[in-house]
Parts: C-alpha cells; sequence; structure tokens
C-alpha cells in the first residue's frame, strides 16, 4: 500500500503539472481542460453521495442545472454577475444547489437502493421538464446564449485566465471535499455506506447524515452549473438531461468511487474521449460506450482499483487455489 | 373549450397510453422478475423502429415488419441478459463478443493510423480477425467480477449498452428522421359523434388491449406465468421449490424487448424516428412502472394511462410546466408508496 501522504504528493504533483502544461498548449487543450474541470466538480459531488454514503444519485444533474440557469438568467435578464458580483452569483449558485437538495432531500433520502436512483431520476425529470418548456425563463429547447464572460480586473474572456479561475475552483472543492470525507462527519457517511442498521444502532441519526450529504454534494453541483454556464457561454435542456446525470455517475465508477481524485480520471477520460477522439474518428461513442462496459465487467473499482486488482492477481498466483476476491464492491 | 377538445384530447391521451402500456409494461416485468433497472429499453424502443423501417424498405409489406422488428429485438435482448447481466457460464461465447467488438476497434484504429489498410477490404478484415483473436486469448486470463445483485453495476452496464445501441443506430440508419408510414387504410378517419377520430390511433389502442389481454392470460393462467409471478414474489423461495428462474429472467428479458420493440414500431408512425428518441421514451416508461408498480400488468396498465393523459393534457393545459406536471407525481408516489400504486414488496 502506498501511505496516504504519498498519495497526497501525487495528486498535488499531478495538479500542478496541469497547471503548467494546459496554459502553454493550444486553445483547443485549454478549453476541454476548462469544461473537464468544471463538469469535475460535479463528478465529485456524485462521488460523495456514491463513493462516500453509497447512495447513487440519478438526478445530480439537477443541481447542476438550476446552478447554470440562474447564472445565464441573471447574466442575460439582470446584467448581474458580469463584474465583482460574479462571486455572489458564485455564492448564489451554491446556496441554490443546497436548496433545491434540501428540497429534494426530503422526498429522496427515505427511499434505499434501487428506489433511491429511481426518484432521483425522476426529480431530476422535474427540473429537466422545467428546463425544457419553461420558455418565458429558460429559453426552452433553445437555451440561453451568453454573450460576455465576467470581467472583475481579470478579464475572464481569455481562455488562459478563465482557466485558472475554473482551476482554483477545482482545486478548493477537491480539498474541501477530501477534508469533509477525512473528517469524523465523513467517517460517519462511509460507515452508513458499509452497514447503516449498524449506525443506527451506534445511535447515529443516519437520514440526517445522509440528508446533510445530500445538501453539501447539491452545492457542489449548484457551483459546477456557475462555471459550466461561463465556460460554454450557452446553456440548454442538454445541462440537466438524464444522461447528463449518467454520465457524471458512469465517469465516478469509471475512474473508481469512493477516491474523489477517480472521479476526476473518469471526467479525463470521458471528456478526452468525447471531445478529442470525435474530432479524430467517427465511431468515438463505441469507444466510449465499450469503456464504460469494459470497467463495469472487469473492473467494478475502477481505474483507481487497478493496484489492488494486480495485488490480489499476483497474491493469487503465490498461492494457488486461495478463493478468488479480485476487489470488493461498493454497495 | 368545449366538449369536442375534452374528447379529442382525451382520446389522444389515452392513445398515447397504449403506446406507453406497450413499453412500460415490458420494463416493469423486467424489474419485477429480475430486479433490473433497464436503461437499454429506450433503445429496444428506437431499434424496433429502425429494423421495421428497413424491413418495410426490403419487402414493402408493414405488417410483417412488427414480428420481424419486435423478435430481432427480442434476439438482442435475450443476448445481452445471458451473456452480459447473467455472468455465469458461456464464458467462451461472451469472451468472443467483447473480444470481436474490441478486436473491430482495434482494425479500426490501425486503418486510421495506416491508411493503406484500411484502403483495403481483404486487409482491413485481416487486422480486424487478428486483433480478435490476440483479444480472445488475452480475456481468457483475465475474469470479470460478478455481477450477482449488483443495482448499480446492472443499471451501468444497461447504459453502456444503451449508447452502443445509440450509435449503432446512428451509423446503420443515419441521423434524418424517418417516419414509418403505415396501410393507407389505417390513415383514414373515422367519426363518431361529430369528431373525427384518426383510425392509426384507434388500431393503437386495439393492439395494447389486445396485448394486454394476452399477457394477462398468460400471466393468470398459464404454468409459465405462474411462475413468473413466484419469481416476483419471492426469486430465492421460488427456485427452492423448482422453478428454473433462470429460464424465466431470459424469457422475461426477451418478452420485454419485444413489447419495447413493437411500440417502437406501432409508435413510429405518429413519433417518427430519430436519434434521441431513445433517451426520450425512457424516463416516460420509467414514470409509467413506477406509478402503476413495478412487476405489475395491471399496474402498468393504470400508469400508461395516467402518463397518456397528463402528457396531453399538461401539454394542451399548461405547456409551461407540463413535464413537470407529469414527473411531479411520480416523486410524490416514490416518496409515499415506493412500490408504486398496485406493487408488491
Amino acid at each position: 500500500m502506498v501511505s496516504q501522504k504519498i498519495k497526497i504528493a501525487m495528486v498535488v504533483v499531478g495538479l500542478l503539472a496541469l497547471l503548467y502544461i494546459v496554459p502553454q498548449s493550444g486553445s483547443f487543450v485549454v478549453l476541454l481542460a476548462t469544461r473537464a474541470m468544471s463538469f469535475a466538480i460535479l463528478a465529485m459531488s456524485v462521488d460523495l453521495l456514491l463513493g462516500y454514503t453509497g447512495m447513487s444519485s440519478m438526478g445530480q444533474a439537477a443541481y447542476f442545472g438550476v446552478g447554470a440557469y440562474l447564472t445565464a438568467v441573471l447574466a442575460t435578464k439582470f446584467h448581474f454577475g458580469l463584474g465583482w458580483d460574479f462571486w455572489l452569483v458564485v455564492v448564489l449558485g451554491v446556496l441554490i444547489g443546497c436548496a433545491l437538495a434540501a428540497l429534494f432531500g426530503l422526498f429522496a433520502i427515505r427511499a434505499g437502493g434501487v428506489y433511491f436512483l429511481m426518484i432521483t431520476l425522476a426529480l431530476g425529470q422535474c427540473v429537466w421538464g422545467l428546463a425544457y418548456r419553461w420558455n418565458s425563463l429558460t429559453g426552452g429547447d433553445n437555451g440561453i446564449n451568453m454573450t460576455v464572460r465576467p470581467n472583475f480586473g481579470f478579464d475572464l474572456t481569455n481562455q488562459v485566465t478563465f482557466f485558472y479561475l475554473v482551476f482554483a475552483f477545482f482545486a478548493v472543492s477537491m480539498l474541501m471535499m477530501y477534508v469533509l470525507v477525512r473528517s469524523p462527519f465523513g467517517q460517519s457517511l462511509a460507515g452508513i455506506r458499509e452497514r447503516e442498521l449498524r449506525m443506527q444502532i451506534l445511535g447515529y441519526n443516519t437520514w440526517l447524515h445522509k440528508y446533510i450529504a445530500f445538501i453539501i454534494a447539491g452545492g457542489f453541483g449548484g457551483l459546477a452549473g456557475v462555471l459550466w454556464a461561463h465556460t460554454n457561454g450557452h446553456v440548454s435542456p442538454e445541462t440537466v438531461v438524464l444522461t447528463t446525470s449518467v454520465d457524471a455517475l458512469l465517469m465516478v465508477v469509471l475512474g473508481g468511487a469512493g477516491t474523489l481524485v477517480g472521479a476526476t480520471i473518469g471526467t479525463a477520460i470521458v471528456f478526452g474521449l468525447r471531445e478529442y477522439l470525435s474530432t479524430l474518428v467517427p465511431w468515438w461513442q463505441y469507444a466510449l460506450g465499450g469503456v464504460y462496459v469494459l470497467t463495469i465487467l472487469y473492473l467494478p473499482m475502477g481505474l483507481m482499483g487497478i493496484p489492488a486488482w494486480i495485488r490480489a492477481r499476483r497474491s493469487k498466483q503465490d498461492k494457488p487455489g486461495s478463493p478468488e476476491k479480485l476487489a470488493t464492491k461498493p454497495s | 373549450m368545449n366538449t369536442q377538445f375534452w374528447v379529442v384530447q382525451a382520446f389522444n391521451g389515452i392513445s398515447y397510453g397504449a403506446l406507453l402500456f406497450l413499453v412500460g409494461s415490458g420494463l416493469s416485468l423486467i424489474f419485477g422478475v429480475m430486479r433490473i433497472v433497464n436503461l437499454s429499453h429506450g433503445a429496444y424502443f428506437l431499434w424496433g423502429g429502425y429494423i421495421a423501417l428497413s424491413v418495410i424498405h426490403l419487402t414493402g409489406s408493414w405488417a410483417l415488419s412488427i414480428p420481424i422488428a419486435a423478435l430481432a429485438v427480442a434476439a438482442i435482448g435475450i443476448a445481452m441478459e445471458r451473456l452480459f447481466l447473467r455472468t455465469e457460464g458461456l464464458e467462451i461465447l461472451r469472451n468472443a463478443t467483447i473480444a470481436l467488438g474490441i478486436g473491430v476497434l482495434i482494425g479500426l484504429t490501425i486503418a486510421r493510423v495506416y491508411p493503406a489498410i484500411g484502403a483495403s477490404k481483404v486487409n482491413f478484415a485481416i487486422a480486424c480477425v487478428l486483433a480478435t483473436i490476440a483479444m480472445f486469448f488475452i480475456l481468457r486470463r483475465v475474469s470479470l467480477v460478478p455481477i450477482d445483485n449488483d443495482v448499480l453495476r446492472q443499471v451501468l452496464l444497461t447504459v453502456g449498452f444503451a449508447f452502443l445501441f445509440q450509435q449503432g443506430a446512428l451509423d446503420i440508419w443515419g441521423g434524418n428522421n424517418m417516419d414509418i408510414i403505415p396501410p393507407p387504410a389505417f390513415t383514414q378517419s373515422i367519426v363518431v359523434g361529430g369528431v373525427y377520430l384518426p383510425l392509426y390511433r384507434v388500431f393503437m389502442i386495439a393492439m395494447a388491449v389486445s396485448i394486454g389481454i394476452v399477457l394477462w392470460l398468460v400471466m393468470e393462467k398459464t404454468r409459465m406465468g405462474a411462475a413468473v409471478r413466484a419469481t416476483v414474489d419471492d426469486a430465492q423461495m421460488a427456485r427452492g421449490v423448482g422453478i428454473d428462474t433462470n429460464r424465466i429472467s431470459m424469457f422475461i428479458f426477451a418478452l420485454g424487448a419485444f413489447l419495447a420493440a413493437l411500440g417502437g414500431v406501432i409508435g413510429g408512425a405518429f413519433l417518427g424516428i430519430y436519434p434521441g428518441l431513445d433517451f426520450e421514451m425512457l424516463p416516460l416508461a420509467f414514470a409509467v412502472v413506477i406509478i402503476g408498480g413495478m412487476g405489475s400488468l395491471g399496474g402498468a396498465a393504470i400508469g400508461a394511462l395516467a402518463v397518456g393523459l397528463a402528457d396531453n393534457f399538461g401539454k394542451a393545459l399548461f405547456p409551461e410546466v407540463s413535464y413537470f406536471t407529469l414527473y411531479a407525481p411520480m416523486v410524490l408516489i416514490l416518496a409515499i408508496k415506493p412500490t408504486g400504486l398496485f406493487g408488491r414488496d
């Protein structure tokens, strides 16, 4: 096993390398990295629920969507959030994500397992329905086009400046979630994931713990939405559609649930395949779908589970006939 | 808003509900028997429509296209269930399928990197075959992790396949919006009490009702149906009394895919068939299943009717919130009675 300190050092080195390499690359890479990073915040929020609390949400795009629509509506209808008040929009985006999650959580948290999956799907569809149909507010199917990015001393129209900003948000979000999952609160979430009944017997209010985790994840979803809106300059019902939620879930599982870094790696791979490979070959979606299917069949712990998988394989070869135990599955 | 408006809207809602029953009942059965949330169900619907289009294009017969499309998609459903959702046995066939998939992708990559190989079909085929054989032997050395009853992995696996089906449909049939044109006899209207009712929608309702009756008879009156009901109620106990639940789940998966594809052929005439339809139908099918209760046929019928009517009246009366009025009741039902109105747990 690699010690926790070395792991942290590896992540920091990776992030610094990203910070150094990306701005020197072409504008295509800068935009790709910016998009992937704002989406990675959403993926990490899914991981907070799936990997650390054991709740598989199929409607995380709802919080992402309200954050994005809030930004777009404020910017186009009220010219708000294009100067220093951008930071106010960030706060509002987090708050609206939290508020929506607080409302949705009342319905969703009581359900377990497959019913949680279904109810979050239905809640996500409610938000999508409003985005798709409420023409006067959301622009319906066409969505909202935003012409300018905020400018507060730093002109965010510059791709590289904007990349630095999103990178900062991404790194801070990752740090905050890391601190959260290492905290006593995070440990009790892991306890709920492993065995909810035992935590209840130990006297934990598991409903409240899950509810708070759900709200925090919603807040990060809202933040990701705000950044996403400014990254693309366009917000449409695509942002809230079912496949966006499913994408976030798949990215987490692809990278490895319960690792935060895995969610980021998963996001990077999916965005890489989708946006880089698609410029090269027309069959990129087979590669993406194939990666999903193979990961789920062969590597349920995701790419972050590969070291453990290799170790298990080696020890199996050392001791022939030992019971086959490749990976513990998250449930 | 006179009586005529209400009659026409109600009729449209009911006929849309008939279509939703075909899609939703299969999904409901699959969930009830196997506890699998099948996100490929929308893809079955789409493929049903597309295959019917091809059959019509080749033979010119609309009537022939219905059974062929439904059976073809049922075969796809069986393959998916037997090879990937249930992972015991048939290792060689599964490995061969995966190896072929990866092999062709490798072949395509080689053709992209060395255009000389891509130019000749023979060279390309050789590259694919070699890659497939190599992959096959690699796969024999790695074992997959059994899926068992891991809900999340099942769901994500079916999504993965849904993406593959989506791209497959795009490659085979292209990205244009296509229409299935039924025989001219169906495109007329009949007049009942001064209201024009399109004959095709009447046919849809008749089709759904007759399929519903057949399904109900099979479930209630046959030995197979009794075994299915026993599996829905308690799969472990059913196995205990000697019911081959593996065979039951294969049968149900095939039936579910069959019904979804049937919906695609029949619905394709008034919805059109186009890329993205799969993920449009999927949430609607889920609404049907959830409102009615998973695993219950009667529930699926009532759920389909409710969703069909809610969708039609919602769009006509308050268009701005029409989808919200469809999915919000779904949330409430799930929150109050997660098993749906008629589901048992």
